[in-house]
């Protein structure tokens, strides 16, 4: 029979990748997007886990609204990306420095 | 057993099909294999019952989120034999990260499941999992009464996502004329039109 620690297990090598995705590709943005996608799918498996296995349906609600904040977030992330492309012609971002931050 | 043998080859699916996402060569198969994950992912959901979330998962994610990166990777010109220039000076420190990560994880796993904390009992309310009522429903019920104004944020943050992903990638098009209803508006007879009494004899201003 399959338990939380299960789930738990595979959240956590997924939210891992997510993490060495964004170190190995530290250029392309696009990549980075994705495992930042991935780290949030590792957030979402974990909490409705804890919320099927603790029978507490609050833990799904909260994973919907994580699901969106994760489409905004995306969106957005890629209309920067767009715009950035435009204006440089490269989506290298290991030296974004336009900012001097 | 079934349900064993399935978790099984979702998890596997999910965990390789993640490791191709950020290995890939190609960020096309990257999206690609970002699909499959969470399409298996959504599958590991389903097994455990919360059908809700796992469908919203196939909805949003492969049917938004990914295709939106599939538009804007195939959109952009990009030379990503460049972009991976970095990619093996990166891989000890990342490596090593990422063991760290995966060793304190699984620590606290196994703390967790050599009896340290109980998983403890949920309050009574709206909230508990009941045996009769499927699970879309309960969600729409608690949704709609106890997380309104929660969802109602929701709404507003995509509202917030939208007009920004609009404002930001927006270009004033220079090539077309448009109509400019104010000026037509404000045009008068007198700016337009002018009364000459022309000489015979001689050729026309205009």
């Amino acid at each position: 029979m399959i338990g939380i620690e299960h789930y738990l297990v595979v959240s956590s090598i997924l939210f891992v990748m997510g993490v060495l995705g964004i170190f190995l590709n530290r250029k392309n943005v696009i990549i980075i997007l994705m495992a930042i996608e991935l780290i949030l799918l590792a957030v979402n498996i974990n909490l409705v886990a804890f919320s099927v296995f603790l029978g507490d349906l609050t833990g799904q609600i909260f994973a919907m609204f994580v699901l969106t904040v994760a489409a905004g977030e995306a969106a957005i992330g890629l209309a920067i990306l767009v715009i950035y492309f435009r204006g440089r012609g490269t989506i290298a971002v290991d030296d974004v420095n336009r900012m001097k931050g | 057993m079934i349900q064993l043998v399935s978790f099984y080859i979702f998890a596997s699916i999910v965990i390789a099909s993640a490791a191709m996402v950020i290995f890939a060569r190609n960020p096309v198969h990257s999206v690609l294999w970002l699909i499959v994950a969470f399409f298996n992912a959504a599958g590991l959901m389903v097994l455990i019952g919360a059908e809700f979330i796992a469908m919203l998962l196939v909805i949003v994610y492969v049917g938004a989120v990914a295709v939106l990166f599939l538009f804007v990777v195939m959109m952009l010109d990009i030379d990503f034999a460049e972009l991976r220039a970095g990619f093996v000076k990166n891989v000890p420190l990342g490596l090593l990260l990422a063991v760290v990560l995966a060793a304190e994880l699984v620590l606290g796993i196994g703390a967790y499941q050599a009896g340290a904390v109980t998983l403890g009992t949920p309050e009574t309310g709206a909230a508990t999992v009941s045996a009769t009522v499927p699970n879309i429903e309960a969600i729409g019920g608690l949704l709609y009464s106890k997380y309104v104004f929660m969802f109602e944020t929701a709404g507003l943050i995509l509202l917030v996502a939208m007009v920004g992903a609009i404002v930001l990638t927006h270009r004033k098009s220079h090539g077309t004329r448009g109509q400019s209803i104010s000026s037509q508006v404000q045009r008068r007879p007198e700016d337009a039109t002018r009364n000459v009494n022309q000489p015979v004899g001689q050729g026309i201003e205009l």
